[in-house]
C-alpha cells in the first residue's frame, strides 16, 4: 500500500459545519486538537477516509447513450454539455440553463460556480441546497442585525456558559464532538432544548420543552411574555440597543403561557421555568437550528427567538449571544460567493448598483452583463423542463432527487429536461438519472477553503492525489468555459489563484475575506470574516459595539404565530417531522457507501408512539405505508414511547422508496423561500 | 363596489380583536370600512394581564394591547371617549354621545360586561356607585384603586371564590396583604371544579397565607372595619375586591329591541335577531359558549371578520371547548369539560388526591377520549391532556402515567451497575460503541480507557461517555 508512506496532512472532516480538526495520513484518519472539537471525532468522521478508497468512486466521465450511462473520455463529456448549451441558449435564451449547487462545495468552488453561470453561461438560474439549510437563519438573522453570520462568536465561548437554549438542534446526533461546549451549561442545569421528540440531545437537558411540530413560534412568543410578566426583561439593553420591542410586545402579550400550552403542548410552568433559567444566568445563548428555520414561517420563527434573545439582553454581549448552528461543511461560505440566486460574492446582493459594477470590475465585465436574481432554489427546480423553465440543469454537490421537499415532484422535473448534468464523485441518486455525469475531485484530493459554524475560515489541504481520470469542479468550470467563448485565465484551476480573486470580489461587502490568505491560514491563525486587511486580526465576536444596521441597533420583528401551511385532518391525522441519524450525512450518498455507517443504520425507520403505532395496526419492525398529500414511501417501524402521540419522525437520508421528502411540503417561507420540511400532514397504512 | 361599512361598539378584547382580524384579511381596506367605538378615553388593554398588574409582575402600559398609531396605521376609524346614545336600525345609524352620527352595513355590539355587585348592605352608596374602599376587579382603573390599598399586612377581603377572584387574592397575597376569600358556595370555583378539586386549591392557597370562608355570605360593609359575614362573624378588610361574577352588557342591544336572554342572543353567524347587526365577546350569547373567557372572543372575531370580509361566507361559530387555567403563582391548575363525572358511574373516571403536596387529578374519558379533567399541582399532566381533549384523540392506554404528567413515567428502570446494562446497550453513541464491543476490547487486552478508546473508538467523540467506559472498566477489573 504506497498510501502508508504517504505525509501525514492536518486537514478537516469532510461532513457538516463544526469542520473538526483530523489528521489524513493517505486515507487513515485520526483526530487532531481543533477548538470546535476538541480532539474529538463522531463515527462519520473517523469512518470518512473510507470514501477516499471507495470502489463506488467514479473515475470517468458518463454520458448517456441509448438510455444507459457509458464511459466516455473528458473531451467528448466536455463537448457534448458545451454543445447542449449552446444550442439550448440559442433557441430559448441564457436562462434556459440552471446551476444548482451545494453547501458542501469550498469557498473557491463556490465562487468559480456562480462567477461561471453569471459570465460564462449569462444565466440568472444558480441557487444551491443551502436554499434548504441555512436561509431562513439567514433571512432573520440579517433583519435583526443586519448581517448573518451563523455564530457571531467563537463556539468556545459557550463553554462558559451557564445556560443555553438550543430550538429544533440536535448536535448530539448531527455534530456529535460539539457537545463538549454544552458541559458547563448542562452541569450547572441550564441546558434547554426545544425539540418535538425526545433526541439524545433532549435527553441530557435540564430542561425538555416538547412542543407540537410548527408551533414553535407560539413557544417562542410565550417564553417572551414570561420574560415580561415574570420580570427578566432587561430594559436597560432594550433601550440602548434594539428597537422595534413595543410593536413585538403588543403580539407577545396576547400569547400568555396558558395559551400557549393550549398550542403547543409545552406546560405553561415550563415556559415560566426556561425564562427563568436564562435569565438567571450571567451568561447566556440562544441557538436555533433547522428543527426550527425549515418551515414556511422559518424565518418569522427564528425571529421570534431572536426577540427572546434580545429581551434577555444577549446579542452583541460579551460571554451571551444568539446564533444558529450551521448544518452543511460549508454552509455558511457556500451561501456568501455567489451560489445564491440573489447574492454577489462577499455577501452582496445582485440588484445593488455598485455591487454589480464592483464584482463586474473584478470579473472584467460589464455589470450590466451581469444578470438579475433568478429562483430560489424549490422554484427553480419546480420549474425545469417547464415553458418557461430552464431546459437545463447542472448540478454541483447536491443529491435534488433525495433532499429537495415533495421529492416525487422534482423528479419528474428532472424527467422532463432537455439535458441533465451532475458533477460528483459518486453515482448518487441524481447523477444516475443525468445525461453526462463527471468525475470530480473530492475533500482531501484538492486544497480549498471552507467558512465554518463560527465564521472562521478554514484551509483544507490536500493531502492525496485523485484517483486517474478525476478532475476538480474548478478543471470542470474552466474547460466549458473556455468552449462556451471566455477567455481562459478569466477561470484558474489554482484553488489559492480563485481564492485571491474572491478576496478581492468580496473586498468592502459584508463577508468581506480580502484580508484572508492561504499563508495566514497555513500559519495557523484563526479568522473569523469580516478580515478586511492582511493587518486585520479578524473578528471573532462581532456585534460587541453595534450591530450592522443603520442605526447600529438590533430590530426586534414584529411576528405572529400562525401554524404549519398544512394542517392535520381526517385523512391525515398526524404530523411528520423528517430530520437526521448520527451516521448519516445529507442524502446520505456518501454516508451510504461507507459500510460501517450503513451496517449501524441500514435503512430509513419511522418513529411512532406505541398507541399511535397500535391504532394503526403497526407493530414493532414492520414495514409502515406513510402517506401525504404529494406522495407515499415505506419505513420499518420503530415504536418510541417518548414520541407526541400526534407526530411521527422519519429520517431523510435514504433513496427511492425510502425518501421522507417524498412526503414533505414545498410550501415557501416568503422571505427565504425555505420550504416547510419540518412539518407535514400523513396518514400510516399498514405496507 | 363600495366597502362594506362595519361599524364596532366597543373597543376591549373582542372589539379590537375584530377589527385586527378584519384588517389581516382586508390590509387595505378594499372590502371593508371599520369604525371602532370605545367609551374608555385610552387604548384596548389585554383584561386577561390584569391579575399580573395587580400581582406586580407588570406595568399598566404592558397590558396594551395597541399602541396610539394602531388605528391610523390600520385604516381604522377609532373613535375614543365617545358612547353610543341611540341605534336607527331602520336607517342603520348609530348616534354618539359627541353628537356625530355613524352609517353602517353591518354593527357588531362588543360591549363586553360589567361586574355584578352583591346586594351586601353598605358595599354601594345611594347613588349606586362603589362605596369608599371597595373595588371591582374588571379593568385599569379598578386595579389602580386596588393597588392603593394593598399595602404590605393591609387586611383585604375578597368577595367571590371564582377565577378571577382567586387570582386577585393570589396577587394580593404575594404582595403581603392578608386576604380572606369569602365565597358563598361550599366549595371554591364550583363551576370549574368538584368538591374535592376544590378543597386540595383551598389547602394550596391556605399554605400562601390565603384564609377562607366558604359557604358564606358578607351580610354587611363597613368602611374602615371590614365585612360582617350571614354567621355573624367578621372579617377585617381596609379593602374588599369585589369579584362575584359578570353580567353581559346588553343595554344598548334591549333598547332598540334585540333578542336577549343572558346575552344578545346570536347565531353561528354570529347574528342578532336582527341580521344587520352582531355581536361578539362577553355581551353575545351563544348557545354553546361560555362566556367570559377570551378565547371565545377572539374565535368569534375570527369568524365574523371571514364572514364581514367575505373571504370565507360559509364561516361558522360552534362553540368553543373550554380550558380553565388558574393563572396565580405557585398554583398550576387546569379544568375542563365535564369534571363532575363520578367514580362508578357511566364514564372512565380515574382520581388522585394527594393534598398535602397540593396534587388533585380527575380524569373523565368516554369512547376513549378525554370527556373531563381537573389537574392541579401537575402541569406537564395538564399540558398533555388538554392537547388530547381538544385534538379529540383517543388517551393513552397508560392511563395513570397520563394523569400523572411524565414525571412519574419515565421508560424504563435505571442501571446502576455496568453489570446492569444489556450487551447491546450503546454506550458511547457518537461512535456507536456497545457495551458488548467494549468487553470484548478488554478482554482482548484493552485494560484502560485509552486503551479502550484506541481499540473501539468509544470516548473519542464528545467525550460526555468517559465516565460510563471508566465505570465498565472498574467493573471488568472487579469482575
Amino acid at each position: 500500500m504506497t498510501q502508508l508512506a504517504a505525509p501525514a496532512v492536518d486537514t478537516h472532516c469532510p461532513y457538516c459545519a463544526l469542520q473538526c480538526g483530523m489528521r489524513l495520513t493517505g486515507a487513515r484518519v485520526e483526530p487532531r486538537q481543533f477548538p470546535t472539537n476538541g480532539g474529538g471525532l463522531c463515527q462519520k468522521g473517523w469512518t470518512s477516509g473510507s470514501l477516499l478508497t471507495s470502489p463506488s468512486r467514479l473515475t470517468t466521465p458518463l454520458v448517456r447513450v441509448d438510455g444507459e450511462l457509458r464511459p466516455a473520455s473528458w473531451d467528448l463529456a466536455l463537448d457534448l454539455i458545451a454543445h447542449k448549451i449552446k444550442a439550448l441558449q440559442g433557441a430559448h435564451g441564457a436562462d434556459a440553463i440552471a446551476v444548482f449547487g451545494g453547501g458542501g462545495l469550498t469557498n473557491e468552488k463556490s465562487y468559480a460556480l456562480g462567477k461561471f453561470a453569471r459570465v460564462a453561461l449569462g444565466t440568472s438560474q444558480i441557487d444551491y441546497n443551502g436554499r434548504f439549510c441555512m436561509s431562513s437563519a439567514a433571512a432573520a438573522g440579517i433583519r435583526a442585525f443586519g448581517l448573518d453570520r451563523g455564530m457571531p462568536f467563537p463556539v468556545t465561548d459557550l463553554g462558559a456558559a451557564d445556560a443555553v437554549l438550543l430550538v429544533g438542534a440536535n448536535p448530539a446526533e448531527t455534530m456529535p464532538p460539539f457537545i463538549q461546549h454544552l458541559t458547563n451549561a448542562a452541569r450547572s442545569g441550564g441546558l434547554i432544548v426545544v425539540d418535538p421528540r425526545r433526541t439524545p440531545t433532549a435527553e441530557q437537558a435540564t430542561l425538555h420543552l416538547q412542543p407540537r411540530p410548527g408551533t414553535d413560534l407560539a413557544l417562542a412568543l410565550g417564553i417572551l411574555h414570561a420574560v415580561v410578566a415574570d420580570g427578566h426583561l432587561r430594559h436597560d439593553y432594550i433601550a440602548e440597543r434594539t428597537t422595534g420591542f413595543d410593536a413585538a410586545w403588543r403580539i407577545a402579550a396576547a400569547w400568555w403561557p396558558e395559551r400557549v400550552e393550549r398550542v403547543t403542548g409545552v406546560a405553561a410552568s415550563d415556559q415560566r421555568r426556561a425564562a427563568a433559567i436564562l435569565a438567571a444566568a450571567s451568561k447566556a445563548y440562544v441557538l436555533t437550528a433547522r428543527g426550527t428555520e425549515q418551515h414556511s414561517r422559518g424565518t418569522d420563527m427564528v425571529g421570534a427567538w431572536i426577540n427572546l434573545a434580545m429581551s434577555l439582553g444577549l446579542p452583541g454581549t460579551p460571554g451571551s449571544g444568539f446564533g444558529c448552528l450551521t448544518g452543511q461543511g460549508n454552509g455558511q461560505g457556500g451561501r456568501e460567493h455567489g451560489q445564491k440566486a440573489d447574492q454577489l460574492p462577499g455577501y452582496r446582493k445582485i440588484d445593488d448598483p455598485a455591487a454589480r459594477a464592483h464584482v463586474a470590475g473584478v470579473w472584467g465585465v460589464d455589470p450590466d452583463s451581469l444578470p438579475g436574481p433568478g429562483r430560489s432554489a424549490y422554484e427553480l427546480l419546480d420549474a425545469l423542463g417547464t415553458e418557461n423553465g430552464p431546459k437545463a440543469l447542472m448540478v454541483f454537490g447536491s443529491n435534488v432527487i433525495v433532499s429537495a421537499p415533495s421529492a416525487g415532484a422534482v423528479g419528474d422535473r428532472l424527467s422532463s429536461l432537455d439535458f441533465l448534468v451532475v458533477a460528483d464523485f459518486v453515482l448518487s441518486e441524481t447523477a444516475a438519472r443525468a445525461d453526462v455525469v463527471l468525475p470530480v475531485t473530492q475533500w482531501a484530493e484538492e486544497d480549498g477553503t471552507m467558512t465554518n459554524l463560527e465564521g472562521r475560515v478554514l484551509l483544507r489541504t490536500k493531502a492525496l492525489s485523485a484517483p486517474d481520470g478525476v478532475r476538480s469542479d474548478l478543471e470542470v468550470l474552466r474547460e466549458l468555459a473556455i468552449r462556451l467563448g471566455q477567455p481562459e485565465e478569466r477561470f484558474p484551476v489554482e484553488p489559492e489563484t480563485v481564492f485571491a480573486e474572491l478576496r478581492r470580489a468580496s473586498a468592502g461587502g459584508v463577508a468581506d475575506y480580502a484580508g484572508v490568505t492561504y499563508d495566514r491560514l497555513r500559519a495557523g491563525e484563526a479568522l473569523h470574516w469580516p478580515v478586511p486587511s492582511e493587518d486585520h486580526p479578524g473578528t471573532p465576536r462581532v456585534f460587541l459595539d453595534r450591530f450592522n444596521t443603520p442605526d447600529g441597533r438590533a430590530r426586534f420583528a414584529a411576528v405572529d404565530h400562525t401554524g404549519p401551511a398544512e394542517p392535520i385532518d381526517d385523512d391525515y391525522p398526524l404530523l411528520a417531522t423528517t430530520g437526521r441519524v448520527l451516521q448519516h450525512y445529507q442524502s446520505g450518498a456518501q454516508t451510504r457507501l461507507v459500510e460501517e455507517l450503513l451496517n449501524a443504520v441500514p435503512e430509513v425507520f419511522i418513529e411512532i408512539h406505541p398507541d399511535t403505532a397500535e391504532r394503526a395496526g403497526l407493530a414493532e419492525g414492520v414495514l409502515a405505508r406513510v402517506v401525504s398529500r404529494r406522495g407515499e414511501m415505506k419505513a420499518r417501524v420503530r415504536h418510541v414511547s417518548s414520541m407526541r402521540t400526534d407526530t411521527v419522525f422519519l429520517p431523510f437520508h435514504f433513496p427511492g422508496e425510502q425518501r421522507a421528502n417524498l412526503l414533505t411540503n414545498p410550501a415557501l417561507d416568503p422571505t427565504s423561500r425555505m420550504p416547510e420540511f419540518k412539518v407535514c400532514a400523513v396518514r400510516l397504512e399498514v405496507s | 363596489m363600495n366597502a362594506r361599512r362595519v361599524v364596532v361598539v366597543g373597543y376591549g378584547m373582542a372589539g379590537s380583536r375584530l377589527a385586527e382580524e378584519i384588517r389581516r384579511r382586508d390590509r387595505d381596506g378594499e372590502r371593508t370600512s371599520v369604525t371602532v367605538i370605545g367609551a374608555e378615553p385610552h387604548p384596548a388593554y389585554n383584561r386577561v394581564l390584569l391579575s399580573a398588574v395587580v400581582a406586580g409582575t407588570m406595568t399598566p402600559e404592558s397590558t396594551r394591547l395597541h399602541d396610539a398609531g394602531w388605528a391610523a396605521e390600520h385604516n381604522v376609524d377609532l373613535r375614543l371617549g365617545v358612547s353610543v346614545t341611540s341605534i336607527d336600525r331602520a336607517a342603520r345609524r348609530v348616534a354618539l354621545d359627541d353628537g356625530s352620527t355613524v352609517d353602517y352595513d353591518a354593527l357588531v355590539l362588543a360591549t363586553g360586561s360589567r361586574a355584578w355587585v352583591p346586594p351586601t348592605e353598605g358595599l354601594q352608596t345611594e347613588d349606586g356607585s362603589l362605596a369608599p374602599g371597595v373595588a371591582t376587579f374588571r379593568d385599569l382603573d379598578d386595579c389602580a384603586a386596588i393597588l392603593e390599598h394593598a399595602r404590605p399586612g393591609a387586611p383585604v377581603a375578597v368577595l367571590g371564590g371564582g377565577l378571577l377572584g382567586l387570582e386577585a387574592a393570589r396577587g394580593l397575597a404575594g404582595r403581603g396583604a392578608l386576604v380572606t376569600v369569602v365565597h358563598p358556595v361550599g366549595h371554591l370555583m364550583e363551576r370549574q371544579l368538584d368538591p374535592a378539586g376544590g378543597s386540595v386549591l383551598a389547602r394550596t392557597l391556605g399554605e400562601m397565607g390565603i384564609e377562607f370562608r366558604l359557604g358564606r355570605f358578607a351580610a354587611r360593609y363597613v368602611q374602615g372595619d371590614g365585612l360582617k359575614l350571614d354567621d355573624g362573624t367578621h372579617v377585617p378588610a381596609d379593602l374588599v375586591v369585589v369579584s362575584a361574577g359578570v353580567r353581559a352588557d346588553t343595554a344598548l342591544a334591549e333598547s332598540i329591541g334585540l333578542t336577549v336572554d343572558r346575552g344578545v342572543v346570536v347565531d353561528d353567524s354570529l347574528r342578532t335577531s336582527d341580521h344587520r347587526i352582531h355581536a361578539i365577546g362577553d355581551c353575545a350569547n351563544h348557545p354553546m359558549t361560555i362566556s367570559g373567557l377570551v378565547q371565545p372572543a377572539w374565535e368569534q372575531a375570527e369568524v365574523l371578520a371571514d364572514l364581514l370580509t367575505g373571504v370565507d361566507p360559509a364561516a361558522r361559530y360552534r362553540g368553543t371547548p373550554v380550558v380553565t387555567r388558574l393563572k396565580a403563582k405557585g398554583v398550576d391548575l387546569a379544568a375542563l369539560g365535564d369534571v363532575h363525572a363520578e367514580v362508578g358511574g357511566d364514564a372512565e373516571v380515574l382520581c388522585l388526591q394527594d393534598p398535602v403536596r397540593g396534587r388533585y387529578a380527575k380524569l373523565v374519558i368516554r369512547d376513549d377520549r378525554v370527556t373531563g379533567a381537573i389537574v392541579l399541582g401537575s402541569p406537564d399532566a395538564a399540558a398533555t391532556i388538554t392537547q388530547l381533549y381538544d385534538a379529540k384523540t383517543p388517551a393513552p392506554t397508560d392511563r395513570l402515567g397520563l394523569l400523572l404528567g411524565r414525571a412519574l413515567s419515565s421508560a424504563g428502570p435505571v442501571a446502576h451497575s455496568p453489570a446492569d446494562l444489556p450487551a447491546s446497550s450503546v454506550v458511547c453513541r457518537c461512535n456507536t460503541v456497545t457495551k458488548g464491543q467494549l468487553v470484548k476490547a478488554w478482554r482482548g487486552g484493552a485494560a484502560t480507557v485509552p486503551e479502550l478508546a484506541t481499540a473501539t473508538r468509544a470516548t473519542t467523540g464528545c467525550g460526555s461517555c468517559t465516565d460510563a467506559v471508566c465505570g465498565i472498566v472498574d467493573w471488568l477489573a472487579r469482575a
